[in-house]
């Protein structure tokens, strides 16, 4: 068997004192900022890049990694103990998790999320290490047209898939692009759009953006919002174990939100966020058996499937990076500025030319998931305190980590001063509500786009045909066309609407 | 003509003058065709694509009813000053800034600067509960960053190192 073969290789490279350290520290900084609200994954994965520069690239990814999936279980704490998402793919879990602790059973809730992203995650990476090399070999059948095709493909469903205006997130994803080939172009020797400024020739830095747009906008955004009466159910906690009851209910609802945040993970646009959303409209759909407590009352299973798709999702959207290099979302983007900071071209040629960095992953998140299990049931106590802090005391610091995160990205305060404008446009897109997202995505892709449009141009001699008539290239884009088009059915277009709602 | 959704009119607008910017910027660069494309042709398209987007998304800001008329609101004026004014202050104090014969001053005093400039754009100061939290982040910060990770930071100011 090849597959346990390369685990082994992975388990090898993972089961390291230096990686298993680096592992537990993602896995805590995951949890911290999961648990804390108004910061997430994007913008501390963006404050951390710097610090990974001198680290091992294995090391660095793994723990870049252990921040994301590990943000998941956090998140599921604050939205049960405070009725606020801790993370935003944790929406749904305050709507019974916040129920259940007012009951007097947050114990359960937090064992339900906690053992249902366990299993979540545990499948989510057998499913990566099962798929990722299938994956691969056809991704190196990929010419430059389809690879643009397939980019095309990941930004329309980046689009379907997040919430509010369509229109509104097209456009992001071109302001995206448009930002992304600021700076030298790489056929030409042009710098374009860096209106003579020396540091703008190597464009724009994406720490930059992402920590302007996602860190300091939000800062603002939630510091002109009125104090809000947070609600902490800490001395509620006693009991972790739910009853033999609980267990009946939840085992389904966990089978059946691994599964489908699994298989949304993978989608371009997917990952954690959506996997939640469409996990708690399914529980709902399914039978109520007698007795069971409806949804929004404080109904075990509207905890246990959206926490455990949300893991799942987290983990499997890991695919489209590792086998194709294309980010499915925000997060992800980011781990390919990590890959690209340390020289690993993201693509299929990561498993064949670095196994031991693409099998090191995989297996550090299995050991990742194990630690997490223990940090957050046993420990709980220790997340419950921290949720007591108050922000005001949680933004300067927050302020503080962006700024030095910024500065220490290339030790010049030009970046500290571009993130002061992209702090500033942040806040703007909140103003006018559009979701930032997109835009993170689009930029990354830009430069990957441009390149391969140009050449699949030059090799077609100029046809625009040749996207058409390239049979992978073609399914691809019949892909995003119907994908487009669903969600423009007027029936459709009302669900979305309706799913993105919280109620 | 009555605006019925001022988010989406701005955001639109916003979109169409950027996008306008960036197809009229991109015609300075040679833009080619297709089969050999120029520095200016994929910004070309893309500004002309957002520009249009925008001209949309503006009107379905002036055409599609919305019950309160989606006000933008009041602007966070404040916040968003001293926020990004810590972050500003930070900086200049962390490199200095040669051109008007400024010092760098380090990391430590740029620390205790940002934290109380940030800290006046919450609901409420103390001074004392402020100053500790600086004091706090100040060691929290040496250790993290210059005795574990080991970044090239200036730690105190040049006329004392």
């Amino acid at each position: 068997m090849e597959l346990f073969q390369n685990l082994s290789t992975g388990f090898g490279v993972a089961f390291t004192f230096t990686n298993l350290l680096y592992c537990l520290v993602g896995c805590i900084l995951g949890t911290l900022i999961g648990v804390l609200p108004g910061i997430g994954p994007v913008a501390t994965i963006a404050m951390l890049l710097p610090a990974t520069y001198a680290l091992p690239p294995v090391s660095a990814l793994i723990m870049l990694a252990g921040i994301y999936y590990g943000a998941q279980y956090g998140g599921s704490t604050t939205a049960i103990l405070v009725n606020l998402p801790g993370e935003s793919s944790s929406v749904v879990t305050v709507i019974d998790g916040h129920q259940m602790a007012r009951q007097g059973r947050g114990g359960p809730a937090l064992a339900a999320a906690g053992l249902g992203s366990f299993f979540a995650g545990c499948v989510g990476t057998l499913i990566l290490a099962a798929f990722a090399p299938p994956l691969t070999e056809l991704a190196f059948k990929f010419g430059p047209a389809e690879y643009f095709s397939l980019m095309v493909l990941g930004l329309i469903g980046a689009v379907v898939l997040a919430s509010g205006s369509l229109l509104k997130a097209v456009a992001m994803i071109v302001l995206g692009l448009l930002l992304g080939i600021v700076g030298t172009d790489v056929n030409s020797g042009v710098a374009r759009f860096s209106f003579d400024i020396p540091e703008l020739t190597d464009g724009i830095g994406f720490v930059v953006i992402a920590m302007g747009v996602f860190g300091y906008g939000e800062i603002i955004g939630n510091l002109s919002q009125p104090d809000d009466e947070r609600e902490v159910f800490t001395h509620k906690v006693k009991g972790l174990w739910p009853t033999k009851d609980d267990f009946k209910r939840m085992t389904p609802a966990v089978l059946r939100g691994t599964a489908l945040g699994s298989a949304l993970g993978i989608l371009p646009g997917g990952g954690a966020l959506l996997a939640a959303f469409a996990a708690y409209a399914l529980e709902k759909k399914i039978k109520m058996r007698p007795g069971e407590v409806p949804f929004g009352k404080g109904n075990i299973r509207g905890v246990a499937s959206p926490e455990s798709a949300n893991n799942a999702g987290a983990q499997t959207s890991f695919i489209p990076l590792l086998t194709l290099g294309i980010p499915p979302n925000a997060v992800m983007a980011l781990m390919v500025g990590a890959m690209t900071i340390h020289n690993i071209q993201p693509g299929p040629q990561v498993m064949t030319s670095n196994p031991e960095l693409f099998w090191g992953l995989i297996a550090s998140m299995w050991i990742g998931n194990a630690m997490l299990i223990i940090l957050n049931l046993p420990l709980i106590g220790m997340w419950i305190k921290l949720l007591t802090v108050p922000y005001k005391f949680l933004f300067p610091a927050i302020v503080l980590f962006c700024a030095i995160g910024v500065y220490s990205t290339n030790n010049n305060t030009f970046d500290v001063w571009m993130v002061a404008i992209f702090g500033f446009v942040g806040y703007l897109f909140l103003k006018l509500r559009t979701e930032p997202a997109p835009l993170l995505l689009g930029f990354i892709l830009g430069p990957m786009m441009e390149e391969n449009l140009r050449r699949a141009l030059l090799l077609s001699r100029g046809a625009w045909s040749v996207f058409v008539t390239r049979p992978l290239s073609a399914g691809l884009l019949v892909a995003a066309a119907l994908l487009l088009g669903i969600v423009l059915l007027p029936a459709v277009k009302s669900k979305r609407e309706e799913a993105f709602v919280e109620d | 003509m009555k605006i019925k959704s001022q988010k989406d009119f701005f955001s639109g607008l916003m979109f169409t003058v950027v996008g306008v910017a960036f197809a009229w910027g991109a015609t300075n660069y040679s833009v080619g065709t297709g089969a050999r494309m120029g520095p200016g042709y994929f910004p070309l398209v893309l500004g002309i694509l957002m520009a249009v987007i925008g001209l949309g998304i503006m009107f379905s800001g002036l055409t599609v009813e919305t019950t309160d008329g989606e006000k933008i609101g009041k602007w966070a004026w404040k916040q968003v000053v001293l926020i990004l004014g810590a972050n500003l202050m930070f900086g200049i104090l962390l490199g200095g800034l040669p051109s008007i014969g400024l010092p760098a001053m380090g990391m430590i005093i740029a620390i205790y600067a940002l934290v109380i400039i940030a800290s006046l754009a919450g609901h409420e100061f103390k001074l004392p509960s402020v100053l500790i939290l600086a004091t706090v982040l100040a060691v929290g910060s040496y250790v993290a960053f210059i005795w574990a990770l080991k970044l090239q930071i200036q730690v105190w100011p040049t006329f004392i190192g």
